[in-house]
């Protein structure tokens, strides 16, 4: 790989890649349908993500009514309770936030990023978007299954799950979810090892990896760690349908079902907890490290400063990356598992916090004299930082071994994730459809109904989610279909159910404003021109926008610079694409 | 400004619902006050950084927005601040941790004279069983368990019979004398979960889990389970008790050992089928 110096090197010509290479659409269907276009296929991969999306937020209303308002809607039974917590937070966490950055900003982004035509193998990535829709589709179906869907908690631990006192557990409910995972894993797969192979061998010219942008680093080391973690689940999947259907044993202990000896034993249902999670807390982090890294170009862009520390921020990217394979069991403090396991899991799990921080710092200090343009993306990951801050500094409190113990399995832990992984990349999601719908669709979205959006999104659910907190601390577990008369909890506490519930329909009208705008800013928005940010990075120097299919025409771009030469002394203007030749710009070295 | 604003109410809000809104833990009722007190610790060094990173933020938005003509400065790296900033934050998470693992060290370490209770969990209901006279809790297993001999205890053993078994009532404790809770579950995960306690367990069919504690005042407290185990799950509810020495003693003579029940059970199918018999 050649390694440009900016201003010191030869010219380099740029590289010419015939068009040949590329399998080009010839009728309709293979444009839109079945496309090996990278750009199209993260459009379907978003558009499939925000559609199964709605259906796990319109669950968290349902949710939210039965705990703010019990028993006042009789359709919302204990089991119908359980099997909308269960498909709500799968769905949030796989479906729609594993797909959504990886499948859609990956798709987008890494080509156009890294100045590529395309994914190195578009028919893989095209067949990795129809594997993930069949899992939607089969996860969908199990709605309509005899039983319904499972109600076994997202994390769907046995034996409960494939027995009979859970909704779905003797019928098709948890076949069909473990069935798809199992797909969305292989169509994960295929789509995974095409962001790896594109990132390592797919970058243009020039483009070598401490010039990459922060997105593609998140993304690309997301995508490592899911290649990495998911196989944990799917073997996990795997055995526990064999429990379910062949009357395997590895989960399964001797059991007596309501009064009923079961045929299982000498499974060990922690070894299904340790597989969960080996798999469950990177993949905290595999939605985490995209957003880490979209929310530090929005910044360092609308800042119009370079990102600070880029280094140490590649660094703490894959330290963090690795760290995260090593605490999987501070999920399992109070699981039963040897309590000297805690020694371990603490340590490590608050030596991450660390490299998080750094982070924070960075991001913040990118704030510190910068040029801060207040623009929408802006607003958004200004409200990431403080998000996540928040829900980070309470993952101190829950990786900290004992005092874990009071609060695990309350709803101090439903605030805490909700914060940092449910809030935080969301916000992350919505400024980065901000930032780069203009190039998506060559228009921009409309700013008054962006900034309503924002603000009671943000501010909405920061009043969800931070009071929540002190239920947990009162002693409310979560998972409770109705508290009942519990004579530990305040009649104060119901009254900030109601409200939290009040809360929670109003930030999902907002929701419903963003729809709106999406559909209506593709004809009525302002044309947004080929770079409206005025940014660096090479997806805003397309000839074209929104790019054709090949992103370049017919010259490859040459890369001379990082991705941060944003108000460079001296400079012109107050920005330098990457693409753009000459001497100006004093990126450190190594980042040069 | 708007932002900056409501930065600032954010911050400053956030610390005043802490410290002014009626929502926080129940009276303590066990000796694990070291984890209220970690607890706090912690939420004091969270709390100063949360507060101190959004008002940097509002003040960066306050000073740095863009004005024509602004221009931002070009500053790449700070290796010196970036260094002390990582030194700093590894300081504060060592005064986290570090009385963290002390009380967890407490937390594993059973003390040498605790007690022995047993807590089974079925789907959805609570029982307990203490050892009898011998001191000493039976062999049990889930193989065992019949409709007769709910908690699967082994008849041939010795230590086994004179267990006193409580299903669904209440469970005793006595105050100020320490107890290792053992945890045992018959079907599917369930967690033993008492918040005036502030500890809690799994419990995992095929094994046997534990955690102690030394209740510290007297009361009626309320037993939730902590780990979702089917539609029931809110429903699974229990009570301990905690006593002086002489109710304890009171309480402890009046229940039903294992020899007991199997004999009042016995009785009953000789009745039963005596009255078969009768009826033909
Ligand atoms: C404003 C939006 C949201 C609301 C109001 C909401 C509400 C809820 C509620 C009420 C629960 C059940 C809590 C309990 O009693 O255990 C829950 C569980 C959960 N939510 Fe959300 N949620 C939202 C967004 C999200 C997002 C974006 C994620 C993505 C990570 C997410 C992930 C989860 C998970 C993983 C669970 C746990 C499910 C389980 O216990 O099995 N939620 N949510
Ligand atoms: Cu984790
Ligand atoms: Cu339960």
């Amino acid at each position: 790989m050649v390694d440009i110096r900016s201003g010191t090197g030869e010219p380099i010509g740029p590289a010419e890649v015939e068009d040949v290479e590329l399998y080009h659409p010839h009728s309709w269907w293979t444009r839109y349908v079945f496309s090996q276009d990278a750009k199209i296929i993260a459009i379907q991969y978003a558009s499939t993500a925000i559609a199964i999306g709605m259906v796990a937020l319109v669950l968290s209303w349902l949710m939210r009514l039965q705990l703010g308002f019990p028993g006042a809607f009789a359709f919302i039974d204990a089991d119908r309770y359980y099997q909308f917590i269960t498909m709500h937070g799968m769905i949030m966490v796989i479906y729609l936030l594993t797909a959504l950055f990886l499948g859609g900003f990956g798709n987008y982004l890494i080509p156009l990023m890294l100045g590529a035509r395309d994914m190195v193998f578009p028919y893989a990535n095209m067949l990795s978007y129809w594997l993930y829709l069949l899992a939607v589709l089969v996860l969908v179906a199990s709605f309509f299954a005899p039983g319904g869907p499972t109600g076994a908690g997202w994390t769907l631990y046995p034996p409960q799950a494939v027995l009979s006192g859970t909704p779905g557990g003797k019928d098709w409910g948890i076949i069909l979810m473990l069935s798809s995972l199992i797909l969305f894993i292989i169509g994960f797969t295929m789509g995974g090892l095409n962001y790896v192979v594109t990132v390592l061998q797919g970058r243009a010219r020039g483009m070598t990896l401490m010039r990459m942008p922060l997105t593609v680093w998140g993304i690309f080391t997301a995508t490592v760690m899911a290649l990495l973690a998911f196989p944990a689940l799917f073997v996990a999947c795997v055995m526990m349908l064999f429990d379910r259907v062949l009357g395997t044993s590895f989960f399964m202990p001797a059991i007596v079902e309501m009064g009923e000896q079961l045929q299982h034993g000498g499974g060990s249902p922690i070894l299904f907890q340790h597989l969960f999670w080996f798999f469950g807390h990177p993949e905290v982090y595999i939605v985490a490290l995209p957003a880490f890294g979209i929310v530090s170009d929005l910044i360092s862009t609308h800042a119009r400063k370079n990102i600070f520390g880029y280094r140490m921020m590649v660094w703490a990217i894959v330290i963090i990356g690795a760290l995260s394979f090593i605490v999987w069991a501070h999920h399992m403090y109070v699981s039963g598992m040897n309590p000297y396991f805690g020694f371990f899991f603490a340590t490590t799990t608050l030596i991450i916090a660390v490299p998080t921080a750094i982070k924070v710092y960075n991001w913040v200090l990118t704030l510190w004299r910068g040029d801060i343009h207040l623009t929408l993306p802006m607003l958004f990951a200004l409200a990431f930082i403080v998000t996540f801050v928040n829900g980070g500094l309470t993952g101190l409190f829950l990786g900290n071994v004992v005092v874990d113990v009071p609060l695990s399995d309350t709803m101090f832990v439903v605030a805490h994730f909700h914060m940092v992984m449910g809030v935080a990349p969301i916000l992350v999601i919505f400024g980065a459809i901000y930032h780069w719908y203009p190039k998506i669709t060559g228009r921009m979205l409309n700013g008054l109904m962006g900034h309503l959006h924002f603000w009671v999104t943000f501010i909405g659910a920061y009043l969800i989610f931070f009071p929540m907190h002190y239920l947990g601390l009162i002693g409310v577990p979560r998972r409770y279909y109705e508290m009942g008369e519990t004579a530990f909890v305040p009649a104060s506490a119901h009254t900030l159910n109601e409200f939290i519930t009040i809360m929670v329909l109003v930030v999902g009208a907002a929701q419903i404003i963003f729809l709106f705008n999406l559909v209506w800013s593709i004809r009525h928005g302002r044309e947004a021109g080929g770079n409206p940010w005025r940014a660096t990075t090479l997806e805003w120097q397309t000839p074209e926008t929104p790019p054709r299919h090949g992103n370049w025409g017919k010259e490859l771009p040459v890369v001379y610079r990082w991705a941060y030469d944003y108000s460079v002394p001296g400079a012109p203007e107050d920005f330098i694409p990457q693409n753009q030749p000459g001497s100006a710009g004093l990126a450190p070295e190594g980042a040069s | 400004m708007a932002v900056v604003v409501i930065l600032v109410l954010l911050a400053v809000g956030s610390v005043l619902f802490h410290l002014l809104s009626p929502w926080w833990w129940t009276p303590i009722a066990s000796n694990w006050n070291y984890i209220d007190n970690t607890l706090i610790i912690t939420f004091w060094i969270t709390g100063v950084v949360f507060v101190a990173v959004v008002l940097f933020m509002a003040y960066c938005v306050l000073r740095f927005r863009h004005r024509p003509g602004n221009r931002a400065a070009y500053e790449p790296e700070n290796r010196k601040l970036e260094g002390w900033l990582a030194g700093g934050t590894t300081l504060g998470v060592a005064a986290m941790l570090t009385p963290g693992l002390f009380v967890w060290h407490q937390f594993v370490t059973v003390p040498s004279g605790a007690a022995e209770v047993e807590v089974v969990g079925q789907q959805w209901l609570w029982s307990f069983r203490l050892p009898g006279a011998d001191g000493k809790l039976g062999t049990s297993e889930t193989r065992d368990v019949t409709p007769e001999n709910s908690l699967g205890l082994n008849r041939n053993d010795a230590a086994a019979l004179d267990d006193v078994i409580i299903e669904g009532g209440e469970l005793h404790l006595e105050v100020g004398k320490p107890v290792k809770i053992l945890l045992r579950s018959v079907d599917v995960l369930h967690d033993f979960y008492v918040p005036e306690f502030r500890a809690k367990m799994d419990m995992v069919p095929g094994m046997v889990t534990y955690f102690w504690l030394t209740p510290t005042r007297t009361g009626t407290f309320e037993v939730l389970c902590a780990e979702l185990c089917g539609t029931g799950h809110p429903q699974m509810r229990g009570t301990v008790v905690v006593d002086n020495a002489a109710d304890y003693q009171t309480w402890l003579s009046s229940q039903q050992t294992f020899s007991q029940m199997m004999a009042a059970t016995e009785t009953k199918q000789t009745a039963q089928a005596e009255n078969a018999a009768a009826a033909q």
